[in-house]
């Protein structure tokens, strides 16, 4: 099936996240979109896919006009997308989620028929070995085996146009690899696969076409020959150095003392498993794993926003658990959360009031009981500029910034603390290549002044990039703790549970 | 998505602000809303009226051989309504004395005491994300133990009315304390929790009024006794209106809370909690303390609402003390978008819907409820600006607001 | 992407992390056992009994009036109390779940003892045990009603505060339109079937009002619940005042009939108590069994239940999220309408003011009980129906309680259930967030 689209524009309010964007894809081809993050990739797809009105142009299948009302239209058309975020409702089984929009029913009362459901997701699972079982319940599944039930979901639709958005986000370099061969194999049988991506290598390693989005607008096409270099320019529009600049670290005592510790969540699994490591002064520690292998929670625990079960933390000879989180950040910890929109800022509050989220209570800010609205208004002022956080005011809301700008602030606040410790959490995801190279300067500033610097990242290409030293986690535990010319097939296999030894 | 880079551009152009703008500006205001929906109210209001009206149903039968009777009973349905509601609330201008004339407007604001008192601590609530339900029952309890002080104590002058005062802001206090502690240590949703409280003080009110140590002695009717007139409020006005020296503590625990909430690190930290509890807590505030504190204050505030009722308008404690005050108040507070001004302004407006109540019975022969009715559709269209918009064919701003619950 | 990789089999076996142990729930059994057996069993004097009935006079098969010693049944329940807040404790320290057995043997206990230290030495009075539970079945009828319209709102997600008001409606209307056609007709019989069918379509306006506002408008739902309430019964009051009170003939007294059911309705106890009753009750059966399977087996529930916790994804797979929130909210409102008719037509009154009570939000509470499922909403509204019962029998025996301290139960009941005594209770995700694209 040949998907045609054109001249599609999709507007928010006066932001134009895609103009006129033209794109034709061939069956039996893998067709790569190419872009920075919040370049209108997903926008472009999610208009295609029937989620968004367009507000011009039009998609045409074989040649003929669509017009898609909603994804139910675009599914029944043979199109399957595989969301970013997954499209998967946690406490349903994977047959459930199969099925769902598209039942089959049985008997006279016209009930679930889950036996058939249960038969197709087997059947799916089989034909490209995806070891999914169908009674398993979402929330219960690691990410990867979700993503396996997002391919069957769209294969048991029999899509013709599969869409792929950021597939490999959550995966390790081996099930990458796997993801890609799964790829291939579709498009060998005739299947028209979109990819969305902004990984260069992904893209060279499958795409036969590659179209470049910058800023809305398509900004040209390449060969898969291209090299990475080309394709990187291309893609953010001037030259950018592929790796980051950074002398080898000098490290001093041992700062952060983590001992057996444990976390068990609310639902009494044990997320993080008897973990024991240092961290030292002006050192970058990068913890490296699947998303959901502990890490998150590695870092909550360190700051006391989940209990621990057992173990301590000591940061300067200070124990820090049992400490208030307020304690901990005091006693010298700059906290940067994975998920700023919901962690990090309170996005009703203007700029200035995040800047000071941490401090409101201490002086200059507040005297007693009472705020210094002018002493916050100056020092955010100071902030804005030395974090070059791009706002027409510090009475904006924070929601109302672009992810890199909100991430600034964020920095900006955790930073205004003299830091023994930074803990960062995919500290650059969603952001664009300027934002990111901004972001890693900071990190590395931190740590040259002194502290101790953990980064937790699911993207290998940054742990690489940043750390010291690399420590695995897999299943709430770390596999090993690696020097930073790790190759990154060792580095896969320990994601995946091998420990070092055994990867290596 | 790339929906989240959109920047809002909301500084205009120099030199675009003509007349036209500024025509535009006014009607894409929420405080027009505010007023539109008031009318949009009193119209539906008015139709209802129209149609529970006998005279216009009897007109109504002939409609074909004289129509403009129909009309004629209708507008006179209408307006006789209205016109009482007026006089109730505002200005009796058919009573003969200036003081008469003068004494709706008093009662006006008696009866918008409790109102605000209520209405603020909700307000605190919302801010800070919490759906407190329980006022009903905060000032049953904040009755229940200042009027219990005002009649079973004997305090001096000025004493007495300060311990009073002070035990019935204790005693919604705690009715606020025991939701907020549940809700902060097990997570138990204070929706539920409050309304059940609710059910709780009455019966605990209902349980206090058949013991010896309440009920007033010569008495067969479930009351206590009156309190010590050195713990009611002083009246402010006189002897001839009931208004009394609540109502000034009200409008100063507006300004309190003002400040509470905007200048104070307290409130800064309500707001946050409210908004965005997840980045509270990893910005290092205790958001179980905040829940505790948000809940105990509004608890207080709500029982000075009780205060209003024991100690300044009916001095003695029955199992009516309460009213409707604390399900008004919701009303209140969400019609004064949770602001103490606003609170103000809507608790005076409700205040004045209470005091036309008699009113509109005597003169226009209707029933109190309508006010109810009045006010429920008020607050819905508020919280539906477009809504509002649509009814009268308003612009939609290019920069609408968010209606904060 | 399968497994292929043979690292993983090198891995050492995974540490073991041990959960903290809970001990809420022995505590608490423990405490209310020992306040128990000191009031309730010590309390109950010696050589008195207490007599229940179990059998009506209607009955097929007469069951003897059974005279119970008093004192040892009392201590021995109580006891018994005790011994399962021990086993419980044995639970909690090997980190063991019991089942939902313990928690309703122990009830079931608790209000035996209760009833026989009641009972004790009442010679003139004995307990209905029948007359208790038709009260209880009787009295929950409304709740269940409600609580299930809280359940197809908010398994869509739709938060549906507005229960009391869909009641009051459902009330008002059916008294409204029943006694209209009852002197049209000439039949109070006729009319209250035709009152009965009238209810739901006030109900459905109301979740019409409340998917408006919610779906449309994207009110927080909880305040629309809220005013929504205040407007029926500011509309109802309003009527009741002008348009009922000067036509009388428009709110009159007619009842629904019983209708026993052959053969079934002379079971001893069972028998009376479940099917001998009015055309509702047996609605709210059928109703009950329809939605739990409707809601978890069929595809309705399915897409429903999508929407409820997730509707992106439901709308990404076609699912029309809003239109499936405004069916629901809509039928819930009919639902919680219907329910209001037990009130007026169901019972036999005429209607009045504010008649429904607060027993909306009791059906609020059920619901959350019955952790949104329409069998755990009707265990729970039985409960509360059960404990209102239970209120009205100790009103005719006589006892020290206070009567406002057993009104009090069911709400306190509930803060403890809320409180997380009954487990973690986790309502559909989307819950109260619009659905915007």
């Amino acid at each position: 099936m040949k998907l045609e689209l054109k001249g599609i524009t999709k507007r928010f309010g006066t932001f134009t996240a895609n103009d006129a964007i033209d794109l034709v894809v061939e069956s039996g081809t893998v067709h790569a979109l190419l872009g920075e993050n919040g370049a209108g990739k997903s926008t472009l797809m999610n208009v295609l896919f029937g989620l968004y009105d367009a507000d011009e142009g039009e998609i045409l299948l074989d040649d003929e006009p669509t017009g898609f009302t909603g994804p139910g239209d675009a599914m029944a058309a043979g199109i399957g997308m595989v969301h970013q975020h997954f499209m998967l409702v946690p406490p349903f089984t994977v047959a459930e989620n199969v099925m769902l929009g598209h039942e089959q029913v049985k008997g006279p009362a016209k009930l679930l028929d889950l036996a058939a459901a249960r038969a197709k997701v087997k059947e799916i699972s089989d034909r490209f070995k995806f070891d999914v079982d169908p009674d398993a319940v979402i929330e219960d599944l690691p990410v990867g085996a979700q993503q396996r039930v997002e391919i069957i979901k769209a294969l048991s639709r029999d899509a013709k146009v599969l869409i792929l958005d950021e597939p490999t986000a959550v995966l390790t370099p081996q099930e990458t690899d796997e993801l890609l061969a799964i790829v291939k194999d579709l498009r060998d049988a005739g299947t028209a696969v979109v990819l969305i991506t902004h990984k260069l290598r992904e893209v060279q390693a499958v795409a036969d076409t590659i179209t470049v989005i910058r800023r809305g607008k398509v900004v040209g096409t390449a060969e898969p020959t291209a090299s990475q270099e080309e394709l990187a320019s291309l893609m953010v529009g001037r030259d950018v150095s592929m790796t980051v600049d950074k002398t080898p670290a000098e490290p001093g005592d041992v700062m952060l003392a983590v001992e057996d510790l444990s976390v068990i969540d609310e639902d009494g699994i044990a997320r993080l498993k008897h973990v024991s490591f240092d961290v030292h002064a002006g050192e970058i520690l990068a913890i490296a794993g699947v998303q959901g292998n502990g890490q998150t929670e590695l870092a909550e625990a360190l700051l006391g926003v989940v209990p621990t079960t057992s173990g301590t933390a000591t940061l300067d000879g200070e124990l820090l658990t049992g400490k208030s989180i307020k304690e901990t950040l005091h006693s010298g910890m700059g906290f940067v959360p994975e998920d700023r929109t919901e962690d990090g800022l309170v996005a009703t509050f203007t700029i200035a009031n995040n800047l000071i989220l941490d401090l409101h209570d201490v002086a200059p800010y507040a005297k007693g009981m009472a705020l210094q609205p002018r002493v916050i208004a100056e020092e955010a002022e100071e902030h804005v500029k030395q974090f070059d956080v791009r706002t027409t005011s510090i009475e904006q809301t924070a929601g109302s910034l672009s992810g890199g700008n909100q991430q600034k602030v964020v920095l900006a606040r955790e930073m205004s603390r003299p830091l023994k410790l930074l803990i960062a959490s995919q500290p650059t995801r969603g952001l664009d290549v300027g934002s990111i190279e901004f972001v890693h300067k900071r990190i590395i500033a931190e740590r040259d002044n002194g502290a101790a610097v953990i980064i937790v990242s699911a993207e290998l290409d940054e742990v690489l990039a940043l750390a010291d030293r690399i420590a695995v986690m897999y299943h709430g535990e770390i596999v090993g703790i690696v020097p930073p010319d790790t190759d990154r097939d060792t580095l896969g296999l320990m994601m995946a549970g091998a420990h070092e030894e055994a990867a290596a | 998505m790339s929906a989240e880079a959109v920047k809002q551009d909301d500084a205009p152009a120099e030199g675009s602000r003509d007349w036209r703008a500024l025509l535009r500006e006014i009607a894409e205001s929420s405080a027009l809303v505010v007023v539109m929906a008031v009318v949009a109210s009193m119209v539906i209001g008015g139709l209802l009226i129209i149609f529970a009206d006998p005279d216009v149903s009897d007109a109504a039968g002939y409609f074909f051989a004289r129509p403009m009777d129909t009309f004629t009973a209708a507008w006179d349905a209408v307006s006789s309504a209205y016109t009482a509601m007026f006089r109730g609330s505002v200005w009796n201008y058919s009573a003969d004395t200036f003081a008469q004339q003068f004494k709706p407007l008093t009662e006006t604001l008696t009866m918008a005491t409790p109102l605000i008192f209520a209405g603020l601590g909700l307000g605190i609530g919302f801010r800070a994300g919490l759906f407190n339900i329980g006022a009903q029952g905060q000032i049953i309890m904040g009755a229940m133990l200042g009027g219990w002080v005002g009649f079973a104590w004997h305090l001096p002058v000025g004493l007495h009315l300060l311990v009073a005062v002070v035990a019935s802001a204790l005693g919604g206090a705690i009715w606020g304390f025991i939701p907020g502690i549940l809700k902060a240590k097990t997570g138990a949703h204070e929706v539920i929790v409050t309304i059940m409280l609710n059910y709780v003080a009455a019966n605990l009110l209902a349980f206090a009024l058949s013991q010896d140590a309440f009920q007033r002695p010569d008495s067969d009717n479930l009351q206590s006794p009156i309190v010590d007139t050195t713990a009611q409020y002083p009246l402010i006005l006189g002897s001839s209106y009931r208004l009394h020296l609540g109502f000034l503590l009200a409008i100063a625990a507006a300004i309190g809370v003002w400040w509470l909430m905007e200048r104070s690190t307290w409130g800064f930290r309500f707001r946050a909690v409210g908004a965005n509890p997840r980045a509270a807590r990893t910005a290092g505030m205790n958001v179980s303390f905040g829940i505790i504190a948000v809940m105990t204050i509004a608890g207080a505030l709500a029982g000075l609402a009780g205060s209003a009722q024991i100690l300044g308008t009916e001095k003695s404690l029955t199992t009516g003390i309460a009213g409707s005050f604390g399900f008004d108040a919701i009303t209140v507070a969400l019609l004064g978008r949770s602001r103490p001004m606003g609170t103000v302004f809507a608790g005076i407006l409700f205040g004045a819907f209470k005091a036309s109540g008699p009113t509109l019975q005597v003169a226009a022969g209707l029933p109190v409820d309508i006010v109810l009715i009045l006010q429920s559709l008020i607050v819905l269209f508020i919280a539906a600006p477009p809504l509002v918009r649509f009814l009268f064919r308003l612009p939609t701003p290019t920069n609408e607001k968010v209606v904060a619950a | 992407m399968t497994a292929t990789l043979e690292a993983p089999q090198t891995q050492e076996p995974e540490a073991v992390v041990e959960t903290p142990k809970s001990w809420k729930m022995p505590i608490l059994l423990g405490a209310v056992g020992l306040i128990s057996f000191v009031v309730f069993g010590l309390g109950t004097p010696g050589g008195t009994e207490t007599r229940f009935v179990l059998s009506q006079k209607s009955d097929a098969l007469q069951i003897p009036v059974w005279h119970a010693p008093a004192q040892p049944f009392a201590i021995a329940a109580t006891l018994a109390l005790i011994a399962l807040a021990g086993l419980s404790a044995w639970a909690s320290a090997n980190r063991r779940k019991l089942g939902v057995w313990l928690p309703i043997v122990y009830g079931v206990l608790l209000v035996f003892a209760i009833l026989m230290w009641a009972g004790a030495g009442k010679s003139s009075t004995s307990i209905q045990v029948t007359g208790l539970l038709i009260g209880a079945v009787v009295l929950a009828t409304p709740l269940v009603f409600g609580a299930l319209a809280g359940v197809v709102c908010e398994r869509s997600g739709i938060v549906n505060i507005a229960i009391e008001g869909q009641l009051l409606a459902g009330a008002f209307m059916a008294a409204l339109v029943g006694s209209a056609a009852a002197t049209a007709t000439g039949s109070s019989t006729a009319g209250a079937y035709i009152g009965l069918l009238a209810a739901p379509v006030a109900g459905a306006l109301i979740g019409l009002l409340l998917a408006l506002f919610a779906v449309k408008y994207w009110v927080d739902q909880i305040v629309v619940g809220v005013v929504l309430n205040v407007l029926a019964v500011g509309l109802t009051n309003f009527f009741y005042g002008t348009v009922m009170k000067e036509n009388t003939d428009l709110n009159q007294r007619i009842g629904l009939p019983d209708l026993p059911i052959p053969v079934l309705s002379h079971i001893p106890v069972i028998g009376p108590v479940l099917f001998d009753q009015n055309l509702l009750v047996y609605t709210m059966y059928v109703l009950v069994i329809v939605l739990n399977v409707m809601l978890f087996k069929s595809r309705w529930g399915l897409r429903v239940r999508a929407v409820g916790e997730h509707p992106k994804a439901a709308d990404t797979v076609g699912i029309k999220v809003n239109r499936t929130r405004v069916r629901n909210t809509i039928l819930g409102g009919a639902i919680a309408g219907l329910g209001g008719a037990f009130f007026t037509v169901a019972s036999g009154l005429a209607f009045n003011k504010e008649m429904t009570g607060g027993k909306g939000y009791i059906a609020l509470a059920a619901m959350i009980l019955g952790r949104w499922s329409p069998k755990g909403a009707l265990a729970a509204a039985l409960f509360f129906g059960f404990a209102d019962s239970l209120r009205e029998q100790f009103g005719i025996i006589g006892t020290s309680i206070p009567s406002q301290f057993l009104a009090m139960l069911p709400y306190l009941a509930t803060i403890f259930a809320v409180a997380g005594l009954v487990g973690h209770v986790r309502p559909p995700a989307a819950e109260n967030q619009p659905y915007k694209k």
